[in-house]
């Protein structure tokens, strides 16, 4: 059998191939929160908690009303995003002249009853979701197996990351979003309704959280503590790329995936701690992260 | 000529920030196609005074009459959209946007806005600039030219620009100042703030002096030359 480094070819392209995965997943979480953090001034601690909402709503779906994961995969993260509406016109908006750490304690209380609420019903043990039929099976590379609903979810996953980044970085309401991140006042004294914004800011940003569950739910077992471990991750990967910078959430997602995978291959023991390593080290030498500006 | 129009009439405006009580009852009109400057010392509430007409204030009170509306409970997104425009003191140029972003931002509220050659037109060293800079590398007469021209798109009547020209050279100053003229020619109605009173002086048609919140004395073009010593006075020049 083919070695790279000491370690079989197909070893390493598997870890590689969930390394991309986790990735996706990263990337998807991590630029919502990128957005949130922008244009609201709020660090999301819910943003796990509404990941595995996405997941729980299309299990429920399925469940009780026998909707399909097409479907779910639009329906489910519009179920969150209203979710994510209805909070941000509550409670949220009323935090934003306070101090961040505000916003991270409401959203922290949220998910705590978000996620205790799904565990009242359901227990932490998890519940299976299967794949669509179409996307079972996969493709023998050569070099490895390739899973299809694993590539689906990296497509998937890259192809709303990237056209959430032109949304903001090409369009017109992208321009009204990132002037509402420099100074939110003037943009609404040129006539421009930012509260609106905010809150469709917000259920966009969940929405996307919430797909991102869809898409995890056949891959891991839907729990209702799915998005605790991930969330972690994801505000170190924030914190890495620099809060605020939509391309650097991504490419930082991705390329911390990539990287755990690799260190799970080389280095087992190191590879749930490796992010947060990185984001000691970014710390020490660039405060703003990879790809973020100082903020005054 | 007639008597033209009064279009902004403010009336006991009283504003506060958080619970500082900033203007105390200011009164003050401007007829349309006039170009009015508010004087007076820094602090005096100038400034707070074209925040609290867009509703840029924590809270206020009194009368904001435009176009025979009251704009008193409007929140800022509002009063644009009734076709009053603001140009800030620190000008306001955004970082992350290029230059045509920023200037294609504020939405068009009205129609009759100037279309974009004629931007170009008053202020032809935005047009050199358009390409790919990011709005922070202009320089600060050419940021100055960008937060004037992006809001003479949108079809408002009323520039509220506040000290449009601090900080810049005598040459650049020349420059806002003839095209605030020119702006008044194409019939824009121009709600001034100024530090530098010989500017003012030079384009406003009338003037008013604030004071402590308050407007304590007003002046037309033409009583400046024969006033001018109880006006330095007032100033502090």
């Amino acid at each position: 059998m083919q070695e790279i480094l000491g370690v079989p070819a197909p070893l390493l392209f598997g870890q590689l191939l969930i390394g991309l995965i986790n990735g996706s997943f990263y990337a998807l979480l991590s630029l919502g929160l990128a957005v949130i953090f922008g244009v609201l001034n709020v660090i999301n601690f819910a943003h796990g908690a509404l990941y595995m909402m996405g997941a729980f709503v299309a299990w429920l779906l399925l469940h009780h009303l026998g909707i399909g994961y097409w479907p779910s995969l639009l329906v489910a993260p519009l179920i969150v995003g209203v979710f994510g509406i209805v909070i941000e016109r509550t409670m949220l908006s009323r935090l934003y002249d306070l101090d961040h750490l505000y916003g991270l304690l409401l959203t922290f209380g949220l998910a705590l009853i978000i996620e205790g609420t799904f565990i009242n019903f359901y227990g932490v043990s998890g519940q299976p979701y299967a794949p669509p039929e179409i996307l079972t099976g996969g493709h023998n590379l050569g070099f490895m197996f390739l899973p299809t609903y694993r590539a689906w979810v990296i497509v998937a996953s890259l192809i709303v990351c990237i056209g959430t980044w032109l949304l903001v970085e090409r369009t017109r309401l992208g321009a009204y979003l990132r002037a509402a991140v420099e100074n939110r006042e003037l943009v609404r004294a040129f006539g421009i309704n930012v509260p609106l914004m905010m809150t469709l800011t917000y259920g966009f940003a969940v929405a996307l959280a919430a797909f991102a569950g869809v898409l995890a739910a056949p891959v891991y077992t839907v729990s209702p503590i799915m998005g605790q471990h991930l969330i972690i991750v994801v505000f170190a990967i924030v914190v890495i790329g620099g809060l605020g910078s939509i391309l650097g959430s991504i490419l930082t997602g991705l390329g911390i995936g990539i990287v755990e995978g690799l260190t799970k291959t080389f280095y087992p023991e190191a590879s749930s701690t490796v992010v947060f390593v990185i984001m000691a080290i970014v710390l020490i030498l660039r405060p703003n992260g990879l790809f973020g500006r100082p903020r005054e | 000529m007639s008597v033209r129009k009064t279009i902004l009439e403010v009336s006991d405006l009283n504003a506060w920030y958080g619970e500082s009580h900033v203007l105390h009852g200011v009164d003050f009109e401007v007829r349309e196609g006039e170009v009015v400057s508010l004087l007076g010392r820094n602090g005096a509430g100038k400034t707070t005074t074209l925040r609290s007409i867009m509703g840029l204030v924590g809270r206020r009170t009194g009368s904001i009459r435009f176009d025979d509306q009251e704009l008193i409970d409007l929140k800022p997104d509002k009063v644009a959209r009734r076709g009053i425009a603001y140009c800030p003191e620190e000008r306001g140029i955004f970082a992350s946007l290029t230059v045509e972003e920023n200037l294609l931002l504020p939405p068009v509220v009205q129609k009759g806005g100037l279309p974009i050659p004629e931007i170009y037109e008053l202020f032809p060293n935005l047009k050199e600039r358009l390409l790919g800079a990011s709005g922070t590398r202009l320089s600060g007469g050419e940021q100055q030219m960008l937060a004037i021209g992006r809001i003479l798109r949108t079809g408002a009547k009323l520039l509220l620009l506040d000290e449009p020209t601090e900080g810049l050279a005598p040459v650049i100053v020349q420059q806002i100042g003839a095209s605030v003229r020119r702006l008044q020619e194409l019939g824009f109605t121009v709600l001034l703030v100024e530090q530098n009173f010989h500017f003012a002086a030079r384009l406003a048609d009338r003037h008013y002096v604030i004071e402590h919140g308050r407007v304590v004395d007003r002046y037309q073009r033409d009583d400046i030359k024969t006033r001018m010593g109880e006006l330095n006075e007032l100033l502090g020049v």
